[in-house]
């Protein structure tokens, strides 16, 4: 019964596929039903999903479908559209985890409001995505319950922190997906997977209802096929929210709009800036490769190409590990078991004498509850807090970001949109780098800048490359522009991607599936 | 006094008020006291994954009352930050709090200590939010936690090391007290804990110039305590400095049951808080004009109508203080002088109007506070309003009744919530001041044959004038105006 191709990727966007609802070409329940299949499938292999909400997704479908019979439904942007959510964005009455085991059976009393929103539009909710615990890490091996799997090679990592949220895309059990990004979450795994994803600037999405990681730098964005996909699911998701403080009170800019204009902006050519530093030492030269034939691609067609010079990057990892784990650290100190999520209490007489009952319940509770890397940055953030060390690290980290931020702005004002790579590497092995933190933390060196400076920054497939006798794996190109330029990201993906098709492309091992 | 002729005290106290706001300090559920545990809580309140503060304005506009009625600088640009420690009534972990980057700083309090005015320096005053409560259960290995409490917003006042005596300790807490209750931000309610204090103590010998080593004492929580334990810390201080030893810094809670202090925390086992300014919170930045709308529009302190109460109407210090008590008190008593014809502020008063002044306020602080008192009852539960108050007073001034007919009326008033207008009318009290109906009432005791006899004896005697002013009273039914009488028979009398 259950179909190689998905009933979803006989439509060329989300935006068809909720007109095709919407006129009732094709119910939600249809779709949603083949979606589930598809998962039932899949999944056990791909660990894509943490959990799977086969009846809220169904009768959810049941409701858009109910609206449309009954001749409503005409402004639902994405009816009947089905969509996976990252693990660390709250939804009302299905549990929510971070991937931790210190929140395992947490359910919500509430959505985040990015999630408010897509359900509003008629999005339904598959159910919840795998990823690194506390959205730590770069592989999703971090995850407390199962690591997950790239579709392309099922030996190798699908990137991360959303890994499943890449991965749940690349293997169309969603079309779109929900991330967060907080050094490169959803660009590092989108070109690890082979699809596209975006950070926006910082401000442009909500953070309510979203598991802190590291405020200053976390914001969630869209993972789909295609810049047009990530285009209409941001406009939906996107906008001033007044529950988040740190949210922009500004009118969002019609991202569609910007998918479907030229490359070039009005009366004049677009200006693709390259950073020296991100073309250096410890890029794997077949990545460069397609990245710089992307760039060609674009040159091709009129653009021009500028040298600029991103002289801070060296220092980018360094301030980012200050910063993020300085926040991490704290925004963790919520999870101590007395109100929600597991607890681990001394049994009677287990108490070492002249302890306290409630402290060694936070000891235990922290201890079981954190897996390995995410106690290691609330160590290094309790750290770089103390009394003390405060001005040497984290103001000074401050500091130096608004010089990184500078950089950019610099930058920026030679060019329209830098292109680099996204990941230095290809995907790598499960297993391959997790013992060695240092190495996965600098391969984070491309993703990182966009975050300490809040700038919008997309990844989309640009070519694929064997490694040692693997399938083809996918290669991603980043694009980063301006403060809430977001649009003219978009507008420069989607231009990219009607002059190639390698974000059509499909892992073969799906093809080969069973009937 | 504690002190010995040998040691001088140096105290300073943190006070934390708990502000009058409808919500709570970074989210919108309810501020207010009590109510069923935990029926308070939203998802910011219990700490949720997710949730995110909000600042609420009405907190900030309370902590600018504060600064300003305190004299401070007013930061234009402050700083939140969390504050973090391991507590089950800590929701989040930490607290939102200000560290390096107050909203007030500098600025001081002025109160009155008896008969002296005395000026305290503050260094502070932040913005922060309150924590929720464990209720432990007796004998079992339970706590319950309510956290109904948990983000209510408070400021915290913090004075320099400029108080000199656990009495003026008090009189410091009591004028802070008054000072929010005038400035409409708190209820100061000790007992429910709107108002709570922590005190910094320490001994020096008389005349030194440093600081000898402080402790702090916590769980001082009503105004019989603080005054108790600020008085035993330092006999505790002085007792240990006289037989040799070393005062040592300390964290000791009041017990108020043993009347004793004890330690809870050495120096070594101090909080390391982990200052962050909130990432989730950008800078609290003050829009100027907002700034001088609140200034504006800010309520008089006690002690400016305390001046005001002074200078202008001339009362005595005791009046002045008896009517500073309360802001609802001083707001009744402008209306009475208000309904008892003076002119409002700043117009400068005649001599009889601040007669007429200083009347209203006897008559508010000492017949109608007095049956208030002793029916317990309070000013805005008054069945005399200020009106009808300073319309009494008028009557009075202007000789429509006699002060003993004031009495008679006020005791009405009191009783049966009518205006005096009415009970004078009712009554028939309306004094006579008319000289030519006086004058005939006179003439015709003087005149009358009758009384011939007792003429000749006056004028041996004058003593008997007042029964001649009796029986002309008479005549009137007891209406004419006693003094114009008096002027008028004795005229008539030595005219004889």
């Amino acid at each position: 019964m259950a179909s190689a191709k998905s009933l979803v990727d006989s439509f060329s966007s989300v935006a068809q596929l909720a007109s095709a609802v919407r006129s009732r070409q094709v119910s939600a329940v249809e779709v949603t039903r083949s979606q589930l299949d598809r998962i039932a499938q899949h999944d056990a292999t791909l660990g894509c999903f943490l959990a799977v909400d086969e009846q809220g997704a169904l009768s959810a479908a049941q409701v858009i479908d109910d609206q449309v019979r009954a001749g409503g439904g005409d402004d639902l942007l994405l009816a009947g559209v089905p969509i996976g959510i990252k693990d660390m964005i709250c939804t009302e009455g299905l549990v929510t985890t971070a991937g931790s085991k210190i929140l395992s059976g947490f359910v919500p009393p509430y959505d985040a409001t990015v999630v408010a929103k897509l359900r509003a539009a008629g999005a339904v909710i598959l159910g919840k995505l795998n990823l690194d615990e506390f959205a730590m890490g770069s592989s999703n091996e971090n995850s407390a319950y199962k690591p997950c799997k790239n579709p392309w090679d099922l030996t190798r990592v699908p990137g991360g922190s959303s890994g499943g949220s890449a991965a749940a895309v690349a293997a169309s059990l969603c079309p779109v997906s929900l991330g967060t990004d907080t050094g490169g979450s959803i660009r590092q795994p989108a070109a690890l997977c082979g699809v596209t994803g975006m950070k926006p600037t910082y401000g442009r999405v909500s953070r309510y209802g979203v598991i802190a990681f590291a405020s200053s730098l976390d914001q969630v964005g869209p993972l789909g096929r295609s810049a047009v996909d990530v285009a209409h699911t941001l406009q939906v998701m996107g906008g001033y929210d007044p529950r988040d403080a740190t949210s922009l009170n500004q009118p969002q800019p019609d991202y569609l709009a910007a998918t479907q204009a030229p490359l070039h902006p009005p009366g004049r050519r677009l200006r693709i800036g390259l950073p020296t530093e991100y073309f250096a030492k410890g890029l794997d030269p077949r990545v460069e490769s397609c990245v710089r034939q992307a760039i060609a691609t674009l040159e091709r067609e009129g653009a021009e190409l500028v040298d600029v010079s991103l002289p801070l990057t060296r220092h980018a990892v360094a301030i980012y590990y200050l910063v993020a784990t300085a926040e991490a650290s704290s925004n963790l100190s919520r999870y101590d078991g007395v109100r929600y999520g597991q607890r681990v209490t001394p049994r009677e007489g287990e108490l070492p004498a002249g302890q306290s009952a409630l402290v060694e319940m936070y000891k235990r509770t922290r201890a079981a509850g954190f897996g390995p890397e995410v106690r290691r940055r609330i160590m290094l953030g309790t750290y770089v807090l103390r009394s003390g060390h405060y001005d040497a690290y984290y103001r000074r980290a401050s500091q130096v970001r608004t010089l990184v931020a500078r950089d950019f702005a610099q930058a920026f004002a030679r060019c329209d949109v830098l292109m680099t790579p996204t990941s230095p590497v290809l995907p790598f092995r499960l297993g391959e780098r997790k013992n060695d933190p240092l190495s996965m933390y600098l391969a984070d060196v491309y993703t990182i800048g966009c975050n300490l400076a809040g700038l919008p920054g997309l990844s989309m497939p640009c070519g694929f490359v064997e490694d040692e006798g693997s399938a083809p794996l996918p290669v991603g190109v980043q694009l980063l522009g301006p403060t809430l330029r977001d649009d003219i990201v978009l507008q420069v993906a989607a231009a990219y991607q009607r002059l190639t098709d390698w974000h059509t492309r499909k892992p073969s091992l799906l093809a080969k599936d069973p009937v | 006094m504690a002190a010995s002729d040998e040691f001088e005290p140096v105290i300073g106290l943190e006070v934390h008020v708990q502000l009058a706001t409808r919500s709570k300090a970074f989210c919108g559920a309810q501020a207010e006291y009590g109510g069923p545990p935990n029926a308070h809580i939203d998802p910011y309140t219990l700490g949720l994954p997710g949730a995110l503060p909000v600042l609420n304005h009405r907190t900030v506009e309370y902590a600018i009352r504060m600064g300003l009625a305190c004299h401070c600088d007013i930061a234009l640009k402050s700083e939140l930050s969390r504050k973090h420690y391991f507590y089950p009534d800590l929701p989040k972990g930490y607290q939102i709090s200000q560290f390096d980057q107050p909203i007030c700083q500098n600025g001081f309090v002025e109160f009155m200590l008896g008969s002296e005015r005395r000026r305290v320096g503050l260094a502070r005053i932040h913005i922060e939010e309150d924590a929720g409560k464990n209720l432990h259960i007796p004998g079992g290995r339970t706590s319950l936690i309510d956290y109904n409490r948990a983000g209510v917003p408070l400021i915290e006042v913090v004075s320099l090391p400029e108080i000199s005596s656990a009495e003026e300790a008090g009189e410091y807490l009591r004028a802070l007290r008054q000072l929010v209750r005038f400035l409409g931000i708190s209820d100061g309610n000790m007992d429910e804990g709107s108002l709570r204090c922590d005190a910094n103590v320490s001994i020096r010998p008389r005349g030194s110039r440093t600081l000898g080593q402080r402790t702090e004492l916590k769980n001082i929580n009503s105004f019989k305590y603080v005054q108790k334990a600020i008085e035993h810390e330092i006999l505790r201080q002085i007792d240990i400095v006289q037989s040799g030893g070393r005062v040592i810094m300390e964290t000791r809670g009041w017990d108020a049951a043993r009347g004793t202090s004890r330690s809870q925390r050495k120096k070594e086992e101090a909080h390391d808080y982990r200052y962050l300014p909130d990432p989730d919170l950008p800078p609290l930045l003050i829009d100027p004009l907002w700034l001088r709308s609140i200034a504006e529009t800010l309520p008089k302190t006690p002690m400016q109508r305390r001046d005001q109460y002074l200078e202008r109407l001339g009362l005595s210090p005791y009046d002045a203080s008896v009517l500073t008590a309360e802001r609802e008190l001083c707001e009744f008593f402008d209306r009475v002088l208000i309904a008892a014809g003076l002119p409002p502020e700043p117009t400068e008063l005649t001599d009889a109007q601040r007669t007429r002044a200083k009347q209203s306020a006897n008559w508010l602080s000492s017949e109608l506070l007095g049956l208030l008192n002793k029916d317990n009852r309070t000013i805005t539960e008054s069945p005399v309003s200020a009106e009808s108050l300073g319309e009494l007073v008028r009557y009075i001034s202007d000789a429509v009744i006699s002060g003993k007919q004031g009495k008679e009326v006020f005791a009405k008033m009191y009783e049966s919530r009518e205006t005096p207008t009415d009970i004078i009318e009712r009554l028939g009290l309306r004094q006579i001041s008319d000289p030519e109906i006086i004058t005939a009432a006179c003439r015709k005791v003087v005149d009358d044959p009758a009384m011939q006899k007792q003429v000749e004896k006056y004028k041996q005697n004058p003593k008997l004038l007042g029964f001649f002013v009796g029986k002309a009273l008479a005549e009137t039914q007891g209406k004419a105006r006693p003094e114009l009488l008096s002027e008028i028979m004795l005229r008539l009398l030595s005219e004889k």
